[in-house]
């Protein structure tokens, strides 16, 4: 389990990132951070595996505290997803994959083995093993990145707005993805989003974070939907209005679900 | 052109003595200005001295400075090594802006994702930095090439072989042919240096060929697609 105990970030030129912010993350479980930029949401993210140190606060990882950890074997232990991938350019789709079993000091041929076995695990032809990240498509570099987080097979899985810049038919394609994944290999996943749909298709719980890097509210989307906690929730996750505000019509004798803007949406099932 | 083919044997000896004095050079220049220029590119305040500072080397006379360097390092006027200490200044300065272009041109977020899966220093540097500033160090070096076999034919005018004791002998005597022959070879030796250097960056470099720059939204390109389908 991944613990923030009262965590806070102050950058040196005085902005503060993130508030006295407490939360435990279940293991095996998505977890998903969400807000509007500068909620802090990646900053608490990258607090887990020291690519930021908290200014004030402890977090800790099965109660051990990560600050008194070596930071590059942390993170070799712990798998990071990021938008654009992140994949090395000049290494092939293979060992982009196999690079932290190779820093790990895997040999190569086992190296390579673990990365066509995880393009089959993420749905990508072996074939592509040998070409460039730069001859993929965004949707196929992103599944890239996502094997490279599993490479190494870690209890936590770090993803930073993931799909954020792929088009909306593949980032719909890539989440059901995840959510087959996740089903399969039940890991602690951190995700960071600013999209609520996201948010809540993804995460087993969702936190939502407000401007200046504290918790709003946290709770399955389910709760968060039934009872936002104040008007900046309810706002945030447009409760009242558009397409989250359904009601029933009757039509033809079945009834049809339909949005504020009249929009059918489906229809009952009986 | 009798002259030419008269003395080709002497010619072909001057192009070896010419190469054997430009490669080190290149090569020593290369080697200094990647560090240099990654410490331009890591330090913020570091950058105008060392960029301002390498660049002046170049506002130093040639003949001036081939002079004054035996002062310092101890080798006599005339010794090849004196030669080539001037080269490799002049080489710096032509290079160590390009090398910290080189650097700043790797992309961040690549940097940061390596770090954030477990790259250390030293091995991002080797594994990731270096090669990623490849292509722009790779144009770096091919000035350095061509302006250095170039300016090694100075050193005929102080009495170190080359080249360019073509140009002076053939100057003083009257013989075309012999300038001539000076001339060609030296374009040839520099574009032959440059075509190992651009064959060496295909073999080392094979992700930069085509558009180098990450694409981020694109289309998946239909001639890949083609390939993929046959």
């Amino acid at each position: 389990m991944i613990e923030f105990h009262s965590v806070s970030k102050q950058y040196p030129d005085g902005t503060l990132a993130v508030r006295e912010v407490s939360l435990q993350v279940p293991p095996r479980q998505t977890t998903v951070l969400v807000g509007s930029s500068g909620s802090g949401k990646t900053t608490l993210l990258r607090m887990v595996n020291r690519m930021v140190d908290p200014s004030a606060g402890r977090v800790t990882i099965d109660g051990d505290d990560v600050a008194g950890t070596d930071a590059v074997k942390l993170r070799r232990g712990i798998g990071y997803v990021m938008q654009n991938s992140g994949l090395l350019p000049h290494r092939t789709v293979a060992a982009n994959i196999a690079t932290v079993p190779l820093l790990r000091g895997w040999k190569r041929h086992d190296a390579r083995e673990r990365a066509l076995e995880l393009m089959d695990t993420v749905g990508l032809d072996r074939s592509l093993a040998d070409r460039y990240p730069g001859q993929l498509s965004g949707g196929q570099q992103q599944r890239v990145g996502v094997a490279r987080g599993l490479a190494v097979d870690p209890n936590i899985l770090l993803m930073d707005e993931p799909f954020g810049a792929v088009d909306p038919l593949v980032r719909r394609e890539l989440q059901e993805e995840l959510l087959r994944l996740q089903r399969e290999l039940g890991k602690t996943v951190l995700f960071v989003t600013h999209d609520i749909d996201e948010a809540f298709l993804l995460g087993d719980r969702v936190v939502i974070l407000r401007e200046g890097g504290e918790i709003v509210q946290i709770g399955t989307p389910a709760e968060i939907l039934a009872s936002p906690a104040d008007g900046f929730v309810a706002d945030f996750v447009g409760a009242d209005r558009g397409r989250r505000a359904l009601h029933v019509q009757e039509v033809d004798g079945r009834s049809l679900v339909v949005d504020a803007d009249g929009r059918p949406a489906g229809v009952l099932a009986r | 052109m009798n002259w030419i083919l008269r003395n080709l044997d002497e010619i072909l000896e001057l192009t070896l003595v010419h190469l054997a004095l430009s490669v080190p050079a290149i090569i020593l220049s290369f080697v200094l200005a990647v560090p240099i220029g990654w410490v331009a590119h890591r330090y913020a305040w570091s950058r105008g001295i060392l960029l301002t500072l390498c660049g002046l080397l170049y506002a130093i006379p040639s003949l001036a400075l081939l002079i004054v360097l035996p002062a310092l390092t101890g080798q006599s006027l005339r010794s090849p090594a004196n030669l080539v200490v001037a080269l490799t200044l002049y080489g710096l300065a032509v290079i160590v802006r390009t090398a910290a272009d080189a650097f700043d041109a790797v992309d961040p977020d690549v940097r940061q994702s390596a770090t954030a899966v477990g790259y250390a220093a030293w091995g991002r540097f080797w594994g990731v930095e270096l090669p990623l500033a490849g292509p722009v160090l790779l144009a770096g070096l091919r000035v350095v090439i061509v302006s250095t076999v170039s300016l090694v034919t100075v050193g005929a005018v102080i009495g170190v072989q080359s080249l360019g004791s073509l140009f002076t002998d053939g100057f003083q005597r009257g013989i075309a042919g012999e300038i001539w022959a000076g001339l060609i070879m030296t374009v040839v030796l520099a574009l032959a240096l440059d075509g190992l250097a651009v064959l060496g960056g295909r073999l080392l470099l094979p992700w930069a060929r085509g558009g180098r720059r990450r694409p981020r939204l694109v289309a998946p390109d239909p001639t890949l697609q083609a390939a993929e389908a046959r």
